[in-house]
């Protein structure tokens, strides 16, 4: 194997199959932080800075079903406007908002009271926005909650980050022919089995290496 | 006073700048003789409505139907032509997110009779779009405001370096720049450069109420939690943030400047220091 060769693998198997654990990662965020806040929904939207547009990556609670993978115009609207101005905010009322109300109605049949967005800064980078919707209805918005937000939405910058990276080297490995990805699922596969199987996987791949006519250096 | 305002105004923009100080000419930059021994609130800005000064929303739009606002001074949209050059045209679209009407309503909620223009560098297609901003700031700091309002922060470090040169042109051209503090751990600007006065958030609901924090970056806090504001459509809304905080800081700045137009962005910080509800506008 050539020290690009190698370089390629090793890049493969740290990428390829990742995008569900980043996925999950990003669920996982949504989840902890509507429980934090007792909200009845919190979702994380995505920049797609070829269409301009901001994708539901992660939802949770209401609308769960709805808006995964829903797209909209990023210049427009509470959460375009977080993430053009990389300053988080609070509203509590956002029905007075009628822009605001009839978009989202129009596609969960849900509209929030009340939303906290704070925007997803990966270095210079504005990635997305993480959003949490209708926290309970009597207590009073607090400094204390939008520092917590914050500390969210840093988290969730770094998993998005995570994920953008693993997607932009999938593609440059699909654009390859995809044999390479082919060979690190096959190390992903192996060395997600356990002892024994694990043990005969990896036989079975030295053996196949073998048969190629590779050299021992590249023994798994 | 009107003698030492006829020497403040030889120092406004225009006149040449003194790079040094020979002995006959210390009377030139004579300072107003009705300087307090102790600067108070009501010294600051009692009876001022913010009549005379003019102060710049940098944001989404300012939507003047909305009966919390009145009439503007004038209403530009920053957009890029076809040569990918930015200029500034007249904005007859309003407010497209609501955003910068709240923040000019609560400037007018603070100083009723200042002057408000809207300079819009936030929409469709303008999503985190540096030249746009910059050449938005460029365009509020040649027209003189007295006051420019920023709720709003850029992460990008490229254009770091040119807005700290038009953080500092406005602050000699006596044009304050009043931007929201970022209270996430990343870098961002032109809050940090110490040239504008930079604003974080109180819980107090005292639209007067600001506190000086010796601890910067983050140099004031103004009142930003639970503010009730102008929104699109004459509605009102319940907001948090920091973004709600600066205006609140634009317009008290506002009400002094118009007290007191011959302060220099050095001197209205200063003042704002001394008035703060923590130092001595607490009493």
């Amino acid at each position: 194997m050539t020290e690009p060769e190698k370089l390629r693998a090793a890049v493969a198997s740290g990428v390829v199959g990742s995008e569900a654990s980043f996925r999950a990662l990003l669920g996982a965020i949504v989840e902890v932080a509507r429980q934090i806040f007792g909200a009845r929904a919190s979702s994380i939207l995505l920049l797609d800075p070829e269409t301009e547009e901001l994708v539901f990556e992660a939802v949770v609670g209401e609308g769960e079903e709805e808006l995964l993978g829903v797209r909209f115009p990023a210049g427009k609207g509470i959460a375009g406007w977080v993430l053009a101005t990389r300053t988080p905010l609070v509203i509590e009322d956002v029905q007075q908002d009628p822009r605001f109300a009839t978009d989202v109605a129009e596609d969960t049949g849900y509209v929030p009271s009340g939303l906290m967005a704070a925007p997803l800064l990966h270095e210079e980078r504005a990635l997305g926005v993480l959003e949490v919707l209708d926290r309970p209805g009597d207590s009073l918005f607090s400094l204390q909650e939008m520092e917590l937000l914050g500390l969210f939405a840093y988290q969730a910058a770094i998993a998005v980050d995570l994920l953008l990276r693993a997607r932009t080297a999938e593609k440059l490995l699909d654009a390859d022919g995809g044999e390479l990805a082919v060979v690190s699922r096959l190390a992903a596969a192996v060395d997600g089995l356990e002892d024994e199987q694990r043990d005969a996987g990896l036989r079975l791949l030295n053996e196949l290496a073998r048969t190629l006519g590779s050299s021992s250096t590249t023994e798994f | 006073m009107s003698e030492v305002s006829a020497h403040a105004a030889e120092s406004r923009p225009g006149a040449l700048p003194a790079w040094s100080l020979p002995k006959d000419a210390i009377d030139r930059i004579a300072l107003p003789d009705d300087w307090p021994e102790r600067v108070t609130r009501e010294w600051a800005w009692g009876g001022s409505t913010g009549a005379g000064a003019r102060v710049c929303i940098l944001d989404s739009g300012v939507d003047p139907a909305h009966p919390q606002i009145g009439e503007l001074e004038d209403a530009v949209v920053i957009s890029v032509d076809e040569n990918g050059k930015t200029v500034a045209t007249i904005d007859t679209e309003g407010d497209l997110s609501g955003h910068g009407t709240a923040c000019a309503g609560i400037v007018r909620g603070v100083a009723p009779d200042c002057s408000i223009t809207s300079v819009r560098v936030l929409g469709p297609g303008y999503t985190g779009s540096g030249p746009v901003l910059l050449a938005g700031l460029r365009w509020a700091i040649e027209h003189g405001f007295d006051v420019i309002n920023m709720s709003l922060s850029t992460t990008k470090k490229p254009f770091a370096g040119v807005l700290h040169e038009l953080a500092d042109s406005a602050y000699f051209k006596r044009t304050v720049l009043v931007a929201s503090a970022h209270n996430m751990p990343v870098e961002s600007y032109p809050w940090r450069f110490s040239s504008v006065i930079s604003v974080g958030s109180h819980e107090d609901p005292d639209p007067l109420t600001f506190f000086y924090n010796p601890s910067p970056p983050v140099e004031f806090f103004g009142r930003g939690v639970n503010v009730e504001v102008a929104w699109l459509g004459g509605r009102l809304l319940t907001v948090s943030g920091n973004s709600f905080a600066t205006p609140h800081l634009s317009g008290i700045c506002a009400l002094i400047l118009a007290k007191h137009p011959e302060l220099t962005p050095f001197q209205l910080k200063s003042v704002l220091y001394l008035t703060a509800t923590n130092v001595g506008g607490g009493q």
